[in-house]
């Protein structure tokens, strides 16, 4: 694969940064504003051999990546809000169950049908909450393509690393936008496997017993080792069991393998925060807005930055509150009902200095909207 | 191989109550894989949840005890993705035909290769006997404490709309009749369905005036035949049992091949 340059919708920033890091199977269900991506791996998967499946529906496609995964192959689905709902049983299985796999949410306005063909970043906690029971998850997102494309290839390695589903969470506008891609060259981002066994034919294999770093080697199915995985609270060969001491460490380890390297699966970028008075946090397509705004401002001599999140979920609190010490206020801009705001203010020394400049009427949130509201903030008047 | 080969008797004793159909159908379906000397590594099986979903855990084969309704899109995705390993997919009635009805009409639809096994007792028996679709009317169930009024499904005539290639009936009485149907089910090139009717004596049978486990299996002598037999023919009030469908019909995983030998330049067969 060499190096070229194209000029892409987001969601196709999102299949070539698939296709980079070895996807081989795609199952689906078409939904807006998602479907690009389904439609564009119906037709480059079976040119490199790999599978493309479209399902009956979302909890069927969400089952089938799973069911894939297990042979040992590169996994992904991709839906939009209300498919996204239905998916969480099956995500919940791949969390408890430790099966890599990813799952793209281009998000749409909600509750319900909501706003099909309009831009929301309104699930952002549904990536975090949707299932039941305790779990960690990771969430990626990006407000551009050559990200898109970046965090897509790092999903499917955070997947493989950490055994987890790991979730994209772009929003309409990126997907649906057009603009640069460079996709590198074969080899310029490392590209992980899932750690594989070194147990032998014949050996027992303990398929849910951690190493000293946490990783759980697989086994393909199909392969030498045969073992039982389902979603009950299982021991260490995946067999059920509801012993306490069992269930009890389960579930640490479900929470601990994620929560204790948020700091290596935190991703981020910084604009302008050099001396920053005010930082704006902002991801996805709203943090175009945010960062225009303060690229504006900075020429004036104004003091704005922005805080740009490429991850959310773990939530980088520490960083946050590190970055945000001594604003004179924080504005979190988001199309939403403050989903990141919240947490933001759990995370800053000050919350009281924590402002919300969003928009959910379908529209992008403007500079001039972000504006609008730092003047209020300022003492300056609307 | 002796059929013990097969089980995982770490995982034992098994959580079936005594006199359970469902124990009857994991002989049938061991001796079956028995019977074609199949490879342990070969085979996966999915199950979704229930008491007959418990099945996967005792078989010495990759096993996937998944969610409620959905062992067949999980049995899909290791099958299209890894066409070479052999799918079992043991359901109940609920799980098959109730939550995982759509899934059961589009894999047949599809005709990829698996097999489908419905294990048939007619109620929910690990919630504590709720009415299935497979109840049928005048039944009493925890959830129909009236008797049922809803309607039950011929899981023949649905998978056989639905485009199954091989579709089949036996009992857990009639356990030789059920391990050759098996056998044909697995060896079958396509999406296989067995229904194999199966009794629930702690929920079905109690409470429906049912009998023990014994009574139960003596009635699914009483009451069914073979289908192509003179006592169906003269009480078609029977339920048929035997192989209603058997065909052979493009197979899924092997259509998708060929499109993928096209694209590589090779030649379609
Ligand atoms: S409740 Fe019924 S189906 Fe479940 S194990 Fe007992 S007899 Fe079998």
């Amino acid at each position: 694969m060499n190096k070229h340059i194209k000029f892409v919708q987001g969601n196709e920033a999102c299949v070539e940064g698939a296709l980079y890091a070895g996807i081989d199977f795609f199952a689906g269900y078409p939904i807006t504003p998602s479907t690009e991506v389904a439609e564009l791996l119906a037709e480059r998967l079976p040119r490199k051999g790999g599978k493309f499946i479209q399902m009956e529906d979302e909890i069927a496609s969400m089952c089938a990546i799973i069911g894939a995964s297990l042979t040992g192959h590169k996994v992904m689905t991709a839906t939009s809000g209300p498919g996204f709902s239905l998916k969480q049983e099956a995500l919940g299985y791949a969390c408890m169950a430790e099966i890599p796999c990813v799952v793209v949410n281009v998000q749409r306005g909600g509750p319900s049908t909501g706003n099909p063909t309009h831009v929301s970043q309104g699930d952002v906690n549904q990536a975090r909450w949707g299932t039941h029971g305790d779990h960690s998850i990771i969430t990626l997102t990006a407000s551009n393509h050559q990200d898109v494309f970046a965090m897509t290839v790092d999903a499917f390695n955070l997947a493989e690393t950490y055994r987890t589903p790991v979730i994209l969470l772009f929003d309409e506008a990126v997907g649906h936008m057009r603009e640069k891609l460079v996709v590198p060259e074969e080899g310029e981002i490392p590209l992980v496997d899932r750690l594989r066994t070194s147990v032998g034919k014949g050996v027992d294999y303990h398929p849910y017993l951690p190493r000293e770093d946490g990783r759980l080697p697989m086994s393909d199915f199909g392969g030498d080792h045969r073992y039982n995985v389902t979603g009950l609270f299982h021991d260490m060969w995946g067999f059920p069991s509801n012993n306490p001491g069992v269930v009890n460490g389960l579930l640490h380890h479900l929470v601990d393998k994620i929560e204790n390297n948020v700091h290596a699966i935190t991703r981020c970028r910084e604009h302008y925060l050099e001396g920053a008075e005010y930082v704006l946090v902002s991801y996805g397509s709203s943090a175009r807005s945010a960062i225009h705004l303060a690229k504006n401002r900075r020429e004036r001599g104004e003091k704005i930055g922005v805080l740009e999140l490429q991850s959310i979920w773990p939530f980088p609190e520490a960083m946050i509150r590190e970055r945000c010490r001594g604003a004179r206020a924080v504005i979190v801009v988001e199309m939403n009902m403050g989903q990141v705001m919240r947490h933001v203010k759990a995370a800053v020394d000050e919350p009281e200095r924590v402002f919300l400049a969003n928009r959910i009427d379908g529209h992008l949130i403007t500079p001039t909207d972000i504006k609008k509201l730092l003047r209020v903030i300022q003492g300056r008047g609307v | 191989m002796s059929v013990k080969d097969y089980l995982r008797e770490r995982f034992f004793p098994h959580m079936w109550c005594p006199g359970c159909g469902h124990g009857t159908v994991l002989n049938s379906l061991l001796r079956a894989v028995e019977g074609l000397g199949l490879d342990k590594s070969d085979i996966v099986m999915t199950s979704g949840i229930g008491c007959s979903a418990r099945i996967s855990g005792y078989v010495d084969f990759h096993s996937l005890h998944t969610i409620h309704g959905r062992a067949l899109a999980f049995a899909t995705g290791v099958k299209f993705s890894k066409p070479e390993l052999k799918l079992l997919v043991p359901m109940g009635d609920g799980d098959a035909l109730a939550i995982g009805g759509n899934h059961f009409i589009h894999a047949a639809r599809r005709n990829i290769d698996m097999t489908a096994i419905v294990m048939n007792n007619r109620i929910y028996g690990m919630t504590g006997g709720q009415f299935s679709p497979l109840s049928g009317v005048g039944i009493k169930a925890t959830t129909a404490p009236y008797l049922t009024i809803d309607n039950d499904f011929d899981v023949v005539k649905m998978a056989t709309a639905a485009g199954a290639s091989f579709v089949a009936r036996s009992t857990t009485y009639h356990v030789l009749e059920a391990v050759d149907i098996l056998k044909k089910a697995i060896d079958h090139k396509g999406f296989s369905v067995v229904e194999i009717l199966s009794q629930c004596p702690t929920h079905f049978g109690r409470k429906n005036k049912g009998g023990d486990a014994s009574n139960m299996l003596e009635s699914y002598k009483a009451n069914t035949a073979k289908t192509g037999s003179k006592a169906l023919a003269e009480n078609p009030s029977l339920i048929a049992r035997g192989i209603f469908v058997d065909e052979d019909r493009p197979e899924y995983c092997e259509s998708y091949d060929g499109i993928i030998k096209r694209l590589s330049g090779g030649t379609e067969s």
